[in-house]
Formats: C-alpha cells, structure tokens, sequence
C-alpha cells in the first residue's frame, strides 16, 4: 500500500494509514447470501447516479401548459409544466429515458433486495443480541425506501401516479381524530392541490436521501463494529469470524456485483418499459383508468384495501371509515410486529444471549413457519392488489377473484406456514448431527 | 478458455462498448442501443472484474478473533458523575418540551385547517349543471341510460364537485324515502367521488344500472339510491337532488346532502 504516492501523501496529512489497514483486512464470511445487503447498496448507488441526471430536467410545478412536444396524441392538451417536463425528458432529451427507466427498474430492484435481504436476516436469526441494533435500523431504510418510492413515483403527475395520491390522501384522511388535518397539513388543503407536487419533490429529492445516506451509514458502522455473523461450520465459533479479508478479493468482487447490477439494470433500461406516462395521460382528477397497478412493493397495501369488506361504524359520534382498517390498521400491525420482531422472539424464548453464529433456518420450525406464514400473506394481498388483471387474464368475474381471495388471505398463509413448520421439522431431524451438534459455545451477554 | 484469457475479452468487450456507446449518443441515441451497449460496457467490465477476483488472486481463508463487545463491568468505572440536581433536572427538562414545542409549531402552516371545506362542495341551490367543457345542460341532452360527468356553472373541472347523471326509466327508480322529487324525467345525480377511497367512479355498466370504482371495484346501484352491492365501498354515493328550470336546463335544487368522497370520523 505504500509507496503509492497519493496514498502517502494523505496518510502524512491524516495519518489513516493505520485504520485503512485494519479496515483492509477486515475478514467477511464467504456466503452468497450475505451479499443481498450489498445488492440494496448498489441499487441505491444508480439510483442516485440517475436520479442526479433526472433531477437537473425535472421542474416541480403544478402549473398548467399546453404540451406541443413530439408525441402526437398529447399535443394541444392542458397538462402540468411537471407532467410536460418528464415527457420532454422522455422523448427530447437524448439518453433522458433511459436514464428514467434504469433509475424505475433499479427503484423496483432496490425493494426488492431490501426484502430479501431482511428475509435472509430474519430466517437465519442474524437480528438476534447484539444485532436488534442493526434490525431496527434496517426497519427504519425499507420504510424510508418505501417512501422514497411512493413519492418518486407521484411525481411524473401523470394519471397513474396522481390516483396513488388520491388513495393515500383518502386513507390519512379516514385515521380517527388527526386525519382531516394530517391530511390537509401534508397535502397542504383539500385533495387535489397545486403544492403537493413541489413538496413531493423535496422530500424526494433532498428529505429522504439524506436520511436513507445517514441510515445506510449508521447500517455498515454498526455492521463493522459488531462484525459479520456467520454460519456455523468448523473452526467458527462465537468468538472469531473467519471468511476472505476484504483487500483484494472482496473488495473485486463487489465491484464486480456493483458493475453487474448496473449492467442488468442497463439492459432492463433501454429494452423494457417501465411507466410510459404518455400512455397513462396527464393527471385529471375526475378520470382514473383501469386496470391501474401500483409499484409491486404497495401492492399488497393496494390489496388490502380491495379485499376487506365493506365495513364503516360509528363509536361514540366517531364515524371510523372504511379504508381505516386495511390501511392504517393493518399496514400499521405488520409493521409493528416486523420492528419489534427480536424482542418479541426474545421474550418468547427465553434467549437473551449473544449470537454471532447463525441458524440454519430448518432448525428453527417456529421461526420458519411464521416467516412462510407473513410471505404467504403478503403474497395473497399482493394478488389481491391485482384482482381486475387477474380476472381478466383467467376470464372471470372480479366478484369471484375478490372472493376467493377473502377466504385464501385466511387460509393460504396458514397452511403455508404448516407446511412450512413440517418440512423444517423434517429436514432437521434427517439432517445428521445439526439437531444434536453442541450448543455453540456460550454466547455472552 | 484460459481465465485470464476471459477477464480479458470482458474487459475488451467493455472497452468496445463504451466507445460504441459515445459514438451511438452522438450519432442521435436511442434507447434500446443505450441499454444494450451501456449494459455491455458496465457487464463486461463486472464480468473481468469478477473472473479475476474469483480465480486469478489468491485470497486464503483467514481467522479474525471477536473480542467483546461491551465493557468488563468492573472496568466501567464511568465518567465523573454530575451531582444530581433535581430541581434543575425537572427545570430543563421542562424548558426542553416546550423548545421542542415551539420549534415544531410552525410545521401547522403547512396546510389549512379543514374547516368545513370537507362537507361542502361548489353546488348551491340553483346552480345549473354544465359539462367538463362548461356547456350548460338540458333534460333532452341527455338520453336514456347515457351518463354524463357534469359540474356546477362556473366550476367546470371541479374535484370535489364532480357529479354523474344517469337518464333511466323513472318507475324503475327504487330511492331511499324523501327523494321523490330529487329525480326530474329520470335523471339522477350522484357524486363521482367514491366513498371508498376517493377514485372517480368512471365506470357505468347501463344494463345493471351499476356505478364501478375502476380502483377497488366498488359498485353501486343507481336505481336505489347508490347503495354499495359489492367491493369495500360501505357508504353510498351522496345524491345530488335535481330539478329542470323554466329554459329546460337541468340545475341542482342544493347541495350534497352528506360529505362527498372518503369518510372521516366527525363526517355525521
């Protein structure tokens, strides 16, 4: 590492010759899953490489134009000077719609690794002492990923989007007491009004980056403080890590997987449309198109709202509306379950140890069969998101779907996660030794 | 293939790429060209970059010991201690609320209160109906089971105005009591804004005289009053009680009877 005389001349300066070299050598267990967290950071990266790009052409304004571009079927119609800059990004600007589409699909594959990751996390019990730290902090990057989504995607003001504003606007306004004025202090007045687009803007663009940057932060100084779990295996005990240092190897190979990634978000980019606002039209508030499908991430928020019944009651003069329930109940149960997961599991089994040995997920049925169990449900509510595509593609009505669908969002997760409980009971029990292997040494509190 | 022989055709098919994909930006771009040779480029490059790590540099597997990480509990001693004061203790934390509360005030001029702006609309008595393009409306404009998005004058794209008139056979009407004569020649006006979560309901099906939601699918029936017959919608679509003037035109005879759109708790 000396020698290299850039490298020197910092170290003179600031003397960080002695921590890079610890950092170089720090050792990370060689296991394909650890890499999901990984893929998560460098979606994040291209995000904020394209969304730079996005940013310098996008104008936050709710005001009306008259678009005259390029794409015909649209000339000579009112939309917003918001609307009309991301399609002058879309059809004018060279390299502008690629740019878009690789900074939707890496939003879409940026969810997508969060939740693996977190499924690897919670089916190896990797959030257990010391790691809740690091769970709660996880907690807190999907919720801000969300809404990072939720308002990237609102702010094209295209019919679409503004559909998925007038939904979250409907369901802040059904919470009991606040929601009238939570709603019109965000939105700033009554559903729809000019200022939200800027405001979205903001929160998108400078709000939750930020915060997203200082929680990743937060993440990996955890994560080298405490160092890697790992699994068990010989020579591993509580009390080392043993893996490939991250000078050179690791470090090549997560270059590659960064580079990897960029590559096939490229080739998803330029080759698959994503959001083709043009065909959706400006965002008028008294047409909505159908079939309309959110980000796969809000689906299974979408599908709660379609599948539970029609319920709306009033306790006490407090009138307690329909969309109460499926979206702020339920949404608000799953989450809080999710974050305060580690204690609960703690409490549950008496174990306050330390664990930086990881489980094989098999030998733990319970914990198994209540990840398959949630998956299973988020997974029917997600297709229930979907049930006008659904009945349309098999050719039924979506008064059956729907119906169907009211009974498997009971029964599915629940046979799911006895299925679930049964295969990891099995193949705990064949697998020799894993049962009865020693108690890992000891951990410590 | 030799490894190292791989790494190096990725790394020359990334190279190729990227000066293929500046020639392609200046030569007008696309696209498709974009995502296939940046893709080339940035996977050719991962690609080397992966062989060589995986197979060209010789990483042995190494042990790294995990000292504790909290303190032995007769070494954390601690920091001097500050002389418990609890007077002071209370008076800052006090004085901390209130900071906190006055810092955090300014975040109520970010919107209005709501006021009673969710339980009117622009709709009065007498307010005669014109279409999305503010074209007033007559009774004859209007044929049998036709349905039409209409607004109050002078409000012609409303949001929370937004109405749906249906022309339908008036002995087949079957209204909740009281809204005998909300119904002129068969014409009956509901709010366009679902009860559910606040989706136009852009959907007529004439031969059912059923409203969709294109959002949730909730479905309302027109001729009783748009209660709910399937989907998560709970309430019915507020009725517009309608009339038709001396010229023919067809006018609203007053407001909503109940709040438009979603529910809130203090709607009743």
């Amino acid at each position: 590492m000396s020698g290299i005389h850039p490298v020197r001349w910092i170290d003179e300066r600031v003397g960080a010759g002695h921590w890079a070299r610890k950092a170089l050598k720090k050792v990370f267990p060689d296991h394909w899953s650890f890499l999901l967290g990984e893929v998560a950071l460098f979606a994040f990266v291209i995000l904020l490489a394209t969304g730079v790009f996005l940013t310098l052409f996008y104008r936050p304004d709710a005001s009306q134009v008259i678009y005259d571009g390029p794409y015909a079927p649209l000339r000579g119609q009112e939309v917003s000077a918001a609307y009309e800059s991301v399609m002058r990004l879309s059809f004018e600007v060279r390299a502008g719609l690629v740019m878009r589409q690789i900074h939707h699909w890496a939003a879409l594959v940026f969810m997508a690794s969060i939740v693996v990751h977190m499924l690897r996390v919670f089916f190896t019990g990797a959030f257990r002492k010391p790691r809740e730290i690091n769970w709660l902090v996880g907690i807190g990057l999907l919720l801000l990923a969300l809404a990072m989504g939720f308002t990237g995607y609102s702010l094209p003001d295209d019919l679409l989007s503004g559909t998925g504003l007038r939904i979250a606007y409907s369901v802040l306004i059904s919470i009991p007491f606040i929601g009238p004025y939570l709603a019109f202090l965000f939105f700033g007045g009554e559903f729809p009004t000019e200022g939200i687009i800027s405001r979205l803007f903001v929160m998108h663009v400078m709000l939750f980056p930020a915060l997203i940057i200082g929680a990743i932060t937060t993440h990996l100084a955890i994560l080298v403080r405490q160092k890697h779990a790992q699994f068990k295996g010989e020579g591993r005990t509580e009390t080392n890590v043993v893996g490939k240092a991250l000078w050179p190897s690791q470090v090549f190979k997560s270059v590659g997987l960064l580079l990897l990634i960029a590559a096939i978000l490229a080739f998803m980019g330029g080759l698959i449309q994503i959001n083709p606002i043009w065909s959706y039209g400006p965002f008028d508030p008294t047409t909505a198109s159908a079939p309309a499908q959110p980000d796969w991430y809000v689906g299974w928020l979408e599908g709660a709202l379609r599948l539970f019944p029609p319920v709306e009651f009033s306790v006490f003069g407090v009138t307690i509306a329909s969309t109460f329930f499926p979206g702020v109940v339920i949404p608000g149960l799953a989450f809080g379950v999710m974050t305060m997961w580690p204690f609960i599991e703690a409490r549950l089994t008496g174990d306050h140890d330390v664990h930086h040995l990881l489980d094989n997920p098999r030998d733990v049925p319970g914990r198994v069969a209540l990840g398959v169990g949630a998956l299973a449900f988020f997974i029917v509510l997600t297709l229930a998101g979907g049930n006008d595509v659904l009945a349309l593609t098999f050719d039924l009505g979506v008064e059956s779907v729907t119906n169907v669908l009211r009974i498997a969002i009971f029964v599915v997760p629940l046979l799911c996660a006895g299925i679930a409980y049964r295969v990891a009971k099995d193949l705990s029990a064949q697998a020799p030794g894993s049962m009865l292997s020693p108690p890992t040494t000891g951990g410590r509190r | 293939m030799n490894k190292e022989r791989a790494a190096a055709a990725s790394f020359v098919v990334s190279l190729i790429s990227s000066v293929g994909l500046i020639a392609w930006y200046f030569t007008g771009g696309g696209p498709r060209g974009e995502g296939i040779l940046l893709g080339l480029a940035l996977g050719g490059m991962g690609l080397g970059v992966v062989i060589w790590a995986v197979f060209l540099m010789h990483s042995p597997t190494e042990t790294e010991e995990r000292p504790p990480l909290a303190e032995d509990a007769e070494r954390a001693t601690g920091a001097p201690e500050v002389t418990r004061r609890t007077l002071l203790v209370r008076l800052l934390g006090a004085a901390g609320v209130a900071l906190g509360g006055g810092i955090a005030v300014p975040a109520l001029s970010l919107g209005p209160r709501p006021g009673q702006s969710l339980f009117k609309t622009a709709w009065t008595t007498g307010a005669r109906l014109v279409d999305r393009d503010g074209n007033l409306v007559r009774a004859a404009d209007i044929g049998l089971r036709e349905v039409l998005t209409v607004f109050p004058e002078g409000h012609a794209g409303s949001a929370d105005s937004q109405t749906l008139i249906v022309k339908v056979d008036p002995a087949t009407l079957d209204l909740p009591e009281g809204r005998d004569d909300w119904t002129p020649e068969g014409l009956v006006a509901y709010s366009k804004i679902c009860t559910h979560a606040g989706c136009p309901v852009g959907l007529y099906r004439s031969e059912s005289h059923e409203l969709l939601c294109p959002c949730h699918q909730s479905t309302f029936d027109v001729l009783k009053g748009a209660e709910p017959t399937f989907g998560p919608a709970a309430r019915a679509l507020p009725q517009l009680p309608l009339a038709i003037d001396e010229n023919g035109y067809v006018v609203a005879q007053a407001d909503f009877s109940e709040p438009v759109g979603p529910s809130f708790w203090n709607m009743t």
